[in-house]
């Protein structure tokens, strides 16, 4: 793995019969990592991608792939190949041609062929299905093809459109950390697109969160989960208790009628804030132990923990907890002060509605430059 | 199983007015003169047109075979580009064109076919044009060129269609399959798109050429006594020969060989072969 960058998005912005799906969008990626463009549909990251294979042009703003500018090259041109959302495999050919396919095209010897399409089903586990037709395969099947066809052609960057989209929750699991194994053993880019989070933190080196075209955060798994920039990326990773809250003074922070000491700083005096907190931050204990008290709601029991709901006032917090905790009872959640996540206001009843009107009073992307 | 009596009712029909006419003709083309009330079985009429001291016969059969092909590889020709162009299109203006190409077919076809004979004439239309404009008269009336004409004009729709139906149809995720594996357009034509739309190009091979091998309104009307085609020969041994017996033999031979021919092209549609 270097550190190259293998492909440029320079402020693109591509728009459809006059809405604006992708809105000046600037991401680097680097050689030989797994990166995921993660939003909930009508994001924008299925057009990144589609931009990045060819299949769409940009409006305006280039593409450039190892340095050079690609932006107008037709996918065939490019040194990447795609993994479809249907596999797209020919069902006119079988697994072994199907592989083929590429190879055939760059009219490589029938030894070299062989050799190569061998290497790759037993990449992909798939070794001994040379001569299946692909339409009685399975979904799971179908789709190691797929990937197996896409990187017989030794591409420099994979792009995969959500690509276990179609399989049940066990084989996606498979998958998932096959594609991850493949990925290292291939040591290629990836370029994965996915609505689901949890694809997105387990397999990654870099999460790309997108909403309505714009980019609103990038960075590793853990740094998007645990200090997410906005109120948008904590609701869509993960789950979160997300209120309005007033920074009285630089690591002062007043919510739901409580002030706490907090990390954050750099704030005007009295600015409206809003605070995200993780329900596993939320600690279990006796009321006069804890920063909040409140109200057992309910106790869900979830298979590796409990979700409780614990109503304070007006508010109900979710908290995690391998404790049980009864319905009634009045107990303590203890809040460590670098658990308080602080955000700058951000209308997040904008964030999903599909109305281009509202791109206007989007939030800035200052944080596009990161990478 | 409410509309069991609808299918006996169906199987009656058939039988009444397919499948005995086909029994009458094998009758009477190994009896002897059914008409002429002897039923002495022979094969003298088979004999007769597979007679290779005086192949007049087989002839006329190799003709019909070698115009339906000639016309049925025009009609690919023409008709797969034009399919293509048109599935193409804008869903709108899409279906206003292949209501065009639907719309002659609303017509009688005889009644086209008479048109196509005052356009062709030596004195008709087209010449009075090459003559109005300084070119000499062209000679295609009554000759084999009128008779391939008159079938690909006749028959063009039965190409197109079909092609036309399995090209909108087509799955575009994997022509952009074929173009991110770095196939060309022209690759991703001759790789995917033909090979996707292979049952189309047959069933459109079989509508053409089953209807042109054994027509002879076409042949007369466009052909005169230029080119005899089976279908007129078949047609004479009833209204003028009067020899039921050689009439339906010749009926039973060019059913074998039809049988035959869209046997083989239905047979090659599960197999690997490029086109």
């Amino acid at each position: 793995m270097t550190n190259n960058n293998i492909i440029e998005l320079v402020d693109v912005t591509k728009s459809f019969d006059g809405d604006i799906v992708l809105d000046h969008i600037n991401l680097t990626i680097k050689d030989g990592e797994f990166i995921t463009l993660l939003g909930p549909s009508g994001c924008g990251k299925t057009t990144t991608l589609r931009i990045i294979g060819g299949f769409l042009y940009p409006d305006s703003g280039s593409v450039f792939f190892d340095g050079k500018n690609i932006t107008n090259d037709p996918p065939y041109k490019r040194h990447l190949n795609t993994v479809f959302q249907k596999y797209a495999l020919f069902p006119f050919l079988n697994v072994y041609e199907n592989v083929a396919f590429g190879l055939r095209i760059k009219k490589l010897p029938e030894e070299q062929i062989k050799k190569k399409v061998t290497e790759m089903l037993e990449l992909v586990n798939l070794h001994g299905f040379e001569k299946r037709g692909v339409t009685a395969l399975s979904g799971g099947q179908q789709q190691r093809v797929a990937i197996a066809r896409a990187l017989a052609n030794e591409p420099d960057v994979l792009l995969l459109d959500e690509p276990l989209g179609a399989l049940d929750l066990k084989l996606r699991k498979a998958m998932q950390i096959e594609l991850k194994r493949i990925q290292q053993q291939a040591d290629i880019t990836f370029i994965y697109v996915t609505h689901d989070q949890e694809e997105a933190l387990t397999m990654s080196d870099t999460v790309v969160v997108m909403n309505k075209g714009h980019i609103q955060q990038i960075g590793t798994p853990e740094s998007i989960y645990n200090e997410p920039v906005n109120a948008f990326v904590a609701d869509f990773i993960g789950e979160s208790n997300q209120l309005d809250g007033i920074m009285l003074e630089d690591y002062k922070v007043q919510f739901n009628g409580n002030v706490y000491t907090c990390v954050d700083k750099g704030f005007a005096k009295n600015e409206p804030i809003e605070v995200v907190i993780r329900p596993e931050d939320l600690k279990l204990c006796r009321p006069d132990e804890g920063n909040i008290v409140g109200v057992v709601k309910s106790c869900i029991f979830m298979g590796a923990n409990f979700s409780i709901e614990v109503e304070q006032g007006d508010y109900t917090w979710t908290a995690h907890s391998i404790y049980h905790a009864a319905p009634g009872e009045t107990i303590g959640l203890y809040l460590e002060p670098d658990a308080i996540h602080i955000m700058k206001e951000f209308d997040n009843d904008d964030a999903y509605p599909d109305d281009p009107e509202e791109e206007l009073i989007a939030p800035p992307d200052d944080e596009e430059e990161e990478s | 199983m409410k509309y069991k009596g609808l299918t006996y009712t169906y199987t009656a029909y058939a039988f009444a007015f397919f499948f005995a006419p086909l029994l009458l003709i094998l009758f009477y083309s190994l009896t002897a003169d059914a008409a002429g009330r002897d039923f002495t079985f022979t094969l003298a009429h088979f004999a007769r047109f597979f007679d290779f001291s005086h192949p007049q016969y087989m002839k006329v059969l190799v003709d019909s075979f070698r115009i339906a092909l000639i016309s049925t590889v025009i009609c690919l020709l023409l008709g797969y580009p034009m399919a293509y162009v048109l599935a193409n299109m804008k869903p709108r203006v899409r279906s206003f064109l292949s209501l065009l190409f639907v719309l002659p077919m609303w017509m009688n076809f005889l009644l086209r076919t008479y048109a196509w004979m005052s356009l062709l004439e030596t004195n008709g239309l087209i010449n009075m044009l090459l003559t109005a404009i300084g070119l000499p008269p062209i000679t295609i009336m009554y000759t084999e060129k009128a008779v391939i004409l008159g079938m690909v004009y006749n028959y063009l729709p039965f190409m197109i269609l079909p092609i036309y139906n399995s090209l909108i149809k087509l799955d575009g995720s994997l022509l952009d399959s074929a173009d991110d594996l770095g196939a060309s357009p022209w690759q991703t034509f001759s790789k995917v798109t033909v090979p996707l739309t292979k049952p189309a190009i047959f069933s459109g091979i079989n509508m053409v050429f089953m209807p042109s091998v054994t027509t002879f309104a076409i042949s007369t009307l466009l052909g005169g006594s230029s080119t005899t085609l089976i279908g007129t020969l078949i047609e004479n041994q009833f209204k003028v020969a009067n020899d039921m017996g050689f009439g339906s033999a010749m009926s039973v031979i060019i059913m074998i060989f039809v049988f035959g021919t869209s046997a083989l092209s239905g047979g090659s549609k599960d197999e690997e072969v490029g086109l």
